[in-house]
């Protein structure tokens, strides 16, 4: 595996029972990229990313990821990776200092590094003043940015982001997006699904998953001229239709 | 007579969730109240919905008072509410059939409103709601909240974490019902959506920012908005920020939107300040303000 | 219109029951287990029990009781001992339960002074089971005694005879199949049907309920139904386990014995009711259901632990459990085999417990969401 190359998913396929969810799919993904994941619900994303998380066994086909495969070395992929979902991401009864302690704990900082990681934090943020205030009062805009920051508490070379920004309003969606440059730009590759079709068009690659399989992967620009569309709106209408 | 929202706030123990709210939505009119998470929609649904009593403020539905005359009201409505709210355990025709009972009708008196939408599940009808993908459920709940004929439909949502695809055919149907004279009120998340709605309503932290036509708010819009493109976009953003004539900067797609502090910075003062930072591949245009745009631009 | 209305919603609530392996499980496989658990595994009476003689007389009305002791069903002599040293030993090996020790001389002692001593010595690691093997020991004893006695002529002299009324043999059966009963029906009728409300209100569709026509007497009858047919079959299950396979006796009306139920079975719905207005999610409902019925239920209602040797605090509490009241009316159809005349203060009880919940619930059921 090439040096840069931080993701490398070859023929991964996940069946269940007679329902193949995931029809070997194959992609690699650069250092520093940003690679958007997209795809129809129920087209099979869910089920990949947990297993390029390592938390689901690949049925065949393999990935590795970080450097290390998910069927043999999960416990490491683990280790390497940052997860941020829209469902779970942070102790809404646990206030944003016991938050980082915790997130940071489990990643095996030292007690200096969780205090030093959570003044940058909070500086960075702007919530100095809300520090000791249970997560569940944040509106959920900063929720998300805060959460997007545990995730990376540990430094880690990839970070998958699912559905990060569903439900936030349009100015913190874009500082959250600039968030991600800022960390794509210093090397840290993000792998990020989405429902919003403008922010496909901010990744430097977009696939699109229908029914299990790839059915198109390239830059926002790359595809728009293969489909001959003006958005990636169309883009995904398009590929959709197709299909059926 | 359609919805009559006058000046309503609720609040929670502490917080406020809306604040001094009002609106009409006429008979027969698709409005939509477009606005992020927590800026106060489901509240308003619940109140209109007959779910809350407001703190303070008057609320009426076809003529009818949400306090008092509520009864009357849940004869006439038609609610999905945001979070899939059918049996998981049911079958996609037990649920239809379950809520047809529940109203007093049947299927069948009602077929012709739902047809349209129906037929797309129907293959499935005998498979459990649970088990349906995201956009399917959507159409399976808007069925439910319709099979009753109400003179007023309710839809918190209904197209949250649904996929695009599925989302414009969902739009497609509630156009649809417009011809049966249903008055609708819908929320959305997504501003993009904003431009189905005849009329809408931009809301944020519990407080409306604009109500107006989706054309109107775009035509009455004052600001010049630049189209800019490069070929570095994260040193785009980071350089339209430092720019001194910035009075915004936001990521749009694979372009920046540009409003500056006057309208009087040309197209050329713009591109020649990217030029001086290194940028290639210049596009700057002038476009048209989207209702993102103009949200943005109001909160 | 209505009945309609009605027979939909219950359609929907036996959908719900019977697609929810859980549920199931809960409405018959606990009756089931419960009851073979209660009847075979954890019972008082005591058979076979393994003992140990240690006889220091060794003469012919010793000899006697000994057989007496052995041919019974409950003794099984495991050990003759020869000296006390060896009685500590073989109750630390653990393989008898009780020794008995008769003193020298025993029918010497008997014939001139009436009195000779057996000593019972158990082993109260299991407090319940030596009790039992005392009293055993006493009766075979008593009964000895008197057979001397009679043949003796001896006219002033007083036997103790003690009577079991209604249990002769202290069957457990007899106290639990009436248990039994009681929690399976509280827990079947308050668990399910509170767990089955908060369930709508978790899941968003008591929203969609509440802004529909439906009216609220409706709801709660529609939720309520299933469950009143279900609890009626599992009673009849119980009942039927405890006469057929642990031949439990049914000396009273059948019919009133079900009038009975009916009504305990509608006292717990109606609590279930008023836990379902307090809950917001199936945990909450069932939390509050197995701290706040099922404990009481098993602890204070004298299913377990009689009440009358309760702290004075604790007997006064009990009477607030509609089980306590249950229990003793099932008792006493199912084995005093009395009618109405008798029980009609506890129904009434039961009558008033199940009429405040009801009124409860009903001012607590929202009519929205706040």
């Amino acid at each position: 595996m090439p040096q840069n190359t931080m993701i490398k998913v070859e023929n991964l396929t996940k069946t269940f029972g007679n329902f193949t969810a995931v029809k070997g799919i194959s992609f690699d993904v650069k250092k520093g990229e940003i690679f958007g994941f997209l795809g129809a619900n129920g087209a099979g994303k869910t089920t990949a990313i947990k297993m390029l998380i390592g938390i689901s066994k690949p049925t065949r086909g393999t990935a590795v990821v970080a450097g290390f495969d998910v069927q043999t070395d999960s416990e490491k992929v683990k280790r390497n990776i940052g997860y941020m979902s829209q469902k779970f991401s942070m102790y809404d009864d646990l206030t944003i200092r016991e938050n980082i302690v915790f997130f940071g704990g489990i990643y095996g900082l030292s007690r200096q590094e969780i205090k030093q990681k959570t003044e940058q934090l909070v500086q960075e943020l702007e919530l100095e003043n809300y520090i000791d205030q249970l997560v569940i009062s944040l509106p959920l805009g900063w929720k998300q940015k805060l959460a997007f920051s545990v995730a990376m508490l540990h430094e880690p070379q990839i970070v998958f982001l699912d559905e990060p920004t569903g439900g936030v309003d349009p100015i913190t969606r874009r500082q959250f997006w600039e968030m991600i440059y800022a960390k794509a730009h210093t090397g840290t590759t993000i792998f990020v699904t989405t429902h919003y079709m403008d922010e496909a068009e901010y990744c430097d690659r977009v696939s699109i998953m229908v029914d299990g399989s790839i059915e198109a992967l390239d830059s926002p620009k790359g595809l728009k001229e293969i489909y001959g569309v003006n958005s990636m709106n169309d883009v995904f209408l398009k590929l959709a239709r197709n299909i059926e | 007579m359609g919805i009559l929202v006058e000046n309503i706030s609720k609040k929670y123990q502490n917080t406020t969730a809306i604040q001094d709210i009002s609106f009409e939505v006429n008979k027969g009119e698709l409005f939509g109240l477009i606005g992020p998470d927590g800026a106060g929609k489901t509240t308003i649904f619940r109140i209109v919905t007959t779910l809350l009593i407001p703190n303070s403020g008057k609320v009426t539905v076809a003529g009818l008072d949400v306090v008092q005359q509520y009864k009357q009201i849940r004869n006439i409505v038609g609610y999905m509410p945001g979070k899939f709210s059918l049996y998981q355990d049911l079958t996609v025709e037990e649920n239809l059939q379950f809520f047809a009972t529940i109203f007093g009708t049947t299927i069948s008196e009602n077929y012709h409103l739902i047809k349209d939408i129906y037929t797309q599940i129907e293959p499935y009808k005998a498979r459990r709601a649970g088990a349906l993908s995201g956009g399917m459920k959507q159409k399976l709940a808007l069925c439910c909240a319709l099979i009753h004929k109400p003179k007023v439909l309710f839809l918190d949502e209904p197209t949250t974490g649904v996929d695009p695809v599925s989302r414009k055919e969902f739009w497609e149907m509630l156009k649809r019902l417009k011809q049966f004279g249903i008055t609708i009120l819908v929320s959305t998340p997504y501003m993009d959506e904003a431009s189905l709605c005849d009329r809408i309503a931009l809301i944020q932290k519990g407080k409306i920012l604009k109500i107006d036509t989706p054309q109107r708010l775009i035509q009455n819009f004052s600001k010049i908005i630049w189209n800019i493109k490069s070929s570095n976009k994260y040193l785009l953003l980071e350089d339209l920020k430092a720019f001194e004539h910035k009075h915004s900067v936001f990521a749009f797609g694979d372009s920046m939107h540009f409003i500056a502090k006057t309208d009087l910075v040309s197209k050329k003062e713009i591109e020649n300040y990217l030029k001086t930072k290194n940028h290639s591949d210049i596009e700057v245009n002038k476009i048209e303000p989207t209702i993102e745009d103009i949200f943005m631009d109001l909160s | 219109m209505n009945r309609k209305v009605f027979i939909g919603f219950v359609k929907k609530e036996f959908f719900h029951i019977f697609r929810d392996r859980r549920s199931m499980i809960i409405l018959f496989g606990m009756p089931l287990v419960q009851i073979l658990l209660f009847g075979f595994a954890i019972t008082n009476e005591i058979n076979n029990v393994s003992i140990a003689v240690l006889d220091k007389s060794k003469d012919v009305e010793t000899q006697k009781i000994i057989h007496k002791i052995a041919a019974s069903p409950y003794f099984e002599i495991e050990k003759v001992l020869h000296a006390e040293s060896e009685i500590e030993p073989i109750f630390k090996s653990g393989k008898v339960k009780a020794v008995l020790i008769f003193e020298s001389n025993f029918n010497k002692k008997i014939q001139t002074t009436s009195l000779a001593k057996v000593q019972v010595i158990t082993d109260a690691t299991e407090p319940n089971t030596a009790n039992t093997i005392t009293a055993y020991v006493n009766a075979i004893l008593q009964n000895y005694s008197k057979e001397i006695n009679h043949n003796a002529h001896s006219k002033y002299d007083i036997a103790i005879e003690s009577q079991w009324r209604y249990n002769p043999e202290l069957k457990s059966v007899y106290t639990f199949v009436p248990g039994v009963m009681t929690v399976i029906l509280m827990l079947v009728s308050a668990m399910m049907t509170s767990i089955s409300i908060a369930r709508e209100k978790e899941l968003g569709t008591m929203e969609i309920l509440l802004v529909s026509p439906l009216k609220p007497i409706l709801v709660i009858l529609g939720k309520v139904f299933p469950y009143i047919f279900l609890s009626i079959i599992n009673a009849i299950i119980i009942v039927g386990l405890g006469f057929f396979v642990f031949k439990m006796p049914i000396n009273g009306s059948l019919f009133l014995l079900t009038l009975e139920s009916i009504l305990f079975i509608i006292t717990a719905l109606a609590l279930g009711i008023l836990i379902s207005t307090i809950s917001n999610s199936q945990q909450t409902a069932m939390m509050i259901s197995l701290m706040g019925l099922m404990l009481p239920v098993i602890i204070l209602s004298g299913f377990i632990f009689p009440i009358s040797s309760m702290p004075l605090p604790m007997q006064i509490i009990s009477n607030i459990i509609p089980a306590k009241w249950f229990i003793s009316i099932v008792k006493a159809i199912m084995l005093k085999g009395v009618g109405i005349q008798f029980i009609w203060k506890e129904t009434l009880i039961l009558l008033f417990m199940t009429m405040i919940f009801m009124l409860l619930s009903m001012k607590k059921y929202k009519i929205r969401l706040e």
